[in-house]
C-alpha cells in the first residue's frame, strides 16, 4: 500500500488511525501525556463532527463550543443534581442539544457567509451567558463539580482509561463520518457546498441537509462535552466561550476542510502545540498565531489536503 | 395533453419587465427552443419555470397543476430538471459524484442506514455508480469517471451538467445554452446528444444562440424580445418571420 492510498479514506485510513491511537501510548513517558492525549482525542471528535458542517457542507458555526458546554452541563446537572445514570444523562443531553440545534438551525441556516457566522456566534454567546448567570442551576462562573462516569457500576477512572474511551470514540466518529460523506446523503451535502442551486434542481432539499448536518455536528459536540465533564470532574462556563468556538473552527481549517482525517490532524496539532510552545513562555500565543497564519498563506487548503496534493503531483511527475 | 402551459406570465425586477404577459404551451415528446437577442428574458423564463425565481403574476402549469412558487427541488420530484448557462457544477466533487447527486431522488437517503453504511446503501450506491457511468458515456464523457470536476475542460463540464440532469430521470429537461462556448464539432456532438435524449421520450426545452443547432433540431421555436413573445412556430415559420429577422439584425 503506497502513501497516497494510506491517506485515501476507507482504504487504509481508518485502519491506520486505529493503529496510531493504539500504539501512541507506547510513546507516553508519563501520566501527564495521557491527559493531553485525551484532550486531543476529544477535540478531534468534535472537529470530525464540525468538519461535516464546515468542510463538507460549506456552512460555518462560531458557536459550537456552546453545544459542547451544554452537553457537559447537561451531564453534570443530570447526574449530580438528579442522580440520573451517566450514560442516560449523556444521551438525554445529546438529544436535547440535537433538538435545540434543529430548532435554531432551521431559521439561521437560511443565512449565508458572514450573516450565518454572526448568527451562530450569537447562539454560542447566549449559551455562554446563560451558563454563567443561572448560578442556581449551573453553579455560575465558579463552575460545578461532576461525578465520575460509570457504566453498569464500573467507573471510568484515570487518564489511561479515558484515553481508550476517547480513542474508541474517535475511531467510531471517523468511521461514521466516512460512511456519511460517501452516501447519497453525504453527496447531497457536499453538493450544497458546491452549488446550492445546482443541487436543488436535481431534487436536493438543501435546507433540510444543512439543518441535518448542523444538528449532527452539535450532537457530536454535546457527547464529547458530556464525557469531558466526567473526565475533568469539574467544569466552568468558559468551556463554552467564544474563544473555544474559534479554536474548534481553526482546528478544522488548519487540518484541512472537507477532510475527515485532516480535522483529526488539525485537532491533535492545535492541542499539542501550546504544550510544545510552552518554552516560549510569553511569546507562546504569538508563535502559535504565526504558525497558523503561515499555514493559511502557504497551505490554504489545510495540512492534509495540501500534503495529499503534493504527493499526487510527485507521483504524476515520477 | 400539454406537458407545460405558461399563462400570462410576468416577472418584474424593480420596475423592469424581464418577462411580460407571456403565454405558450409545450407538448410532450418535442424539442422546443427559446431564442431571442441577449437580454430578451430567456434565462429569466427558465428560472421562472424551474422555480429559481417566483413569478410576479401569471401561471405555470405542469400536467395542469399550478407550480408557480414551488421550490426547484419540489419540481425535480415532479420530473423537471435543468442545466445552467453559467455552470453550476459541484467543483468540490468528482465527475461521477456530480452525476450521482443527479440521481439523488432515486437513491436510499435514510439517515441512520447512511451513517452505518448498511448493505442496502452500499448495494444501491454500486448500482447508481454503474448507471451514472453509463449516462456519462451516453453524453460522451465516459473517460472522466473519477476525475475531479475541477480538472475538466469546459466542453466536458457542459456535458457533465446534462448527464447530471438526466440522472434525475426527468420528463421535462431544460437546457440553458448547451452549446455556448463550444466549437463547431462539439456543438454537433451536443446536437446528437439532445436528439438521443428526445428519442427516449424526454421533452426538451432549450435556450440557444447557435441558430444552426436550433433550426436543425427543434420541433417548435419560441422567439422572445424584451420579455414578450415575438413569434412562435416551426423553424421554417420563425425563420420567415419579419419581426424575428428585425430583432436579430437590429433593424427598426
Amino acid at each position: 500500500m503506497n502513501a497516497a492510498m494510506m491517506l485515501a479514506p476507507r482504504t487504509g485510513g481508518l485502519a491506520a488511525l486505529a493503529l496510531v491511537v493504539s500504539l501512541a501510548p507506547l510513546t507516553f513517558p508519563n501520566a501527564y501525556f495521557y491527559d493531553v492525549a485525551v484532550n486531543a482525542l476529544f477535540n478531534a471528535v468534535v472537529c470530525v463532527g464540525l468538519n461535516l458542517l464546515v468542510g463538507y457542507g460549506g456552512q460555518i458555526s462560531l458557536g459550537h463550543a456552546g453545544f459542547f458546554a451544554l452537553g457537559a452541563y447537561g451531564s453534570a446537572i443530570l447526574t449530580g443534581t438528579y442522580g440520573v445514570p451517566p450514560v442516560a444523562a449523556l444521551a438525554a443531553s445529546a438529544a436535547a442539544v440535537g433538538a435545540l440545534a434543529f430548532v435554531v438551525g432551521r431559521p439561521i441556516l437560511r443565512l449565508k457567509g458572514h450573516y450565518l457566522a454572526m448568527a451562530t456566534l450569537g447562539i454560542g454567546i447566549i449559551i455562554h451567558i446563560v451558563l454563567k448567570t443561572e448560578s442556581q442551576v449551573t453553579g455560575g462562573p465558579d463552575g460545578i463539580g461532576v461525578d465520575a462516569f460509570t457504566v453498569l457500576g464500573l467507573a471510568v477512572a484515570g487518564d489511561k482509561a479515558w484515553y481508550w474511551v476517547g480513542a474508541g470514540l474517535l475511531v467510531f466518529a471517523v468511521w461514521i463520518s466516512l460512511n456519511l460523506i460517501d452516501s447519497p446523503m453525504g453527496r447531497a451535502l457536499r453538493a450544497v457546498h458546491g452549488s446550492e442551486v445546482g443541487a436543488e434542481v436535481v431534487g436536493v432539499d438543501t435546507g433540510r441537509y444543512k439543518v441535518l448536518v448542523f444538528t449532527l455536528s452539535a450532537v457530536f459536540a454535546s457527547v464529547v462535552g458530556s464525557l469531558f465533564a466526567h473526565k475533568n470532574g469539574f467544569i466552568t462556563p468558559d468551556i463554552g466561550s467564544f474563544f473555544r468556538s474559534i479554536e474548534l473552527v481553526t482546528m478544522v481549517v488548519l487540518g484541512g476542510m472537507a477532510s475527515t482525517f485532516g480535522a483529526v490532524v488539525g485537532a491533535v496539532i492545535l492541542t499539542l502545540l501550546p504544550q510544545l510552545l510552552a518554552s516560549f513562555e510569553d511569546y507562546e500565543a504569538m508563535v502559535l498565531g504565526g504558525i497558523m497564519m503561515g499555514t493559511m498563506i502557504f497551505m490554504p487548503k489545510g495540512l492534509l489536503p495540501s500534503l495529499r496534493a503534493a504527493l499526487k503531483r510527485r507521483r504524476a511527475a515520477a | 395533453m400539454t406537458l407545460l402551459r405558461i399563462e400570462s406570465l410576468s416577472k418584474e425586477f424593480g420596475g423592469v419587465h424581464a418577462i411580460e404577459d407571456l403565454s405558450f404551451v409545450i407538448n410532450p415528446g418535442t424539442i422546443h427552443s427559446i431564442i431571442g437577442p441577449n437580454g430578451a428574458g430567456k434565462t429569466t423564463l427558465f428560472n421562472l419555470i424551474t422555480g429559481v425565481y417566483t413569478p410576479t403574476s401569471g401561471r405555470i402549469l405542469l400536467d395542469d397543476h399550478d407550480i408557480a412558487g414551488k421550490r426547484p427541488f419540489e419540481l425535480a420530484r415532479l420530473g423537471m430538471s435543468r442545466t445552467f448557462q453559467n455552470l453550476q457544477v459541484f467543483f468540490n466533487m468528482t465527475a461521477l459524484e456530480n452525476v450521482m447527486v443527479g440521481h439523488h431522488l432515486h437513491l436510499d437517503r435514510r439517515f441512520l442506514p447512511s451513517l452505518f453504511r448498511l448493505p442496502a446503501i452500499a448495494r444501491r450506491d454500486a448500482e447508481a455508480r454503474a448507471h451514472c457511468l453509463e449516462l456519462m458515456a451516453f453524453v460522451g464523457i465516459g473517460r472522466y469517471g473519477d476525475a475531479d470536476a475541477a480538472s475538466m475542460p469546459y466542453g466536458a463540464l457542459k456535458r457533465l451538467e446534462i448527464a447530471r440532469a438526466l440522472a434525475a430521470r426527468p420528463r421535462l429537461l431544460l437546457l440553458d445554452e448547451p452549446a455556448a462556448g463550444l466549437n463547431a464539432t462539439e456543438s454537433r456532438e451536443i446536437d446528437e446528444v439532445i436528439k438521443k435524449v428526445a428519442a427516449t421520450g424526454v421533452t426538451v426545452v432549450l435556450v440557444e444562440h447557435d441558430m444552426k443547432m436550433v433550426m436543425g433540431i427543434s420541433d417548435h421555436i419560441l422567439a422572445l424580445d424584451y420579455g414578450r413573445k415575438l413569434a412562435e412556430g416551426t423553424p421554417a415559420q420563425v425563420r420567415a418571420n419579419q419581426d424575428v429577422v428585425a430583432a436579430y439584425l437590429g433593424a427598426h
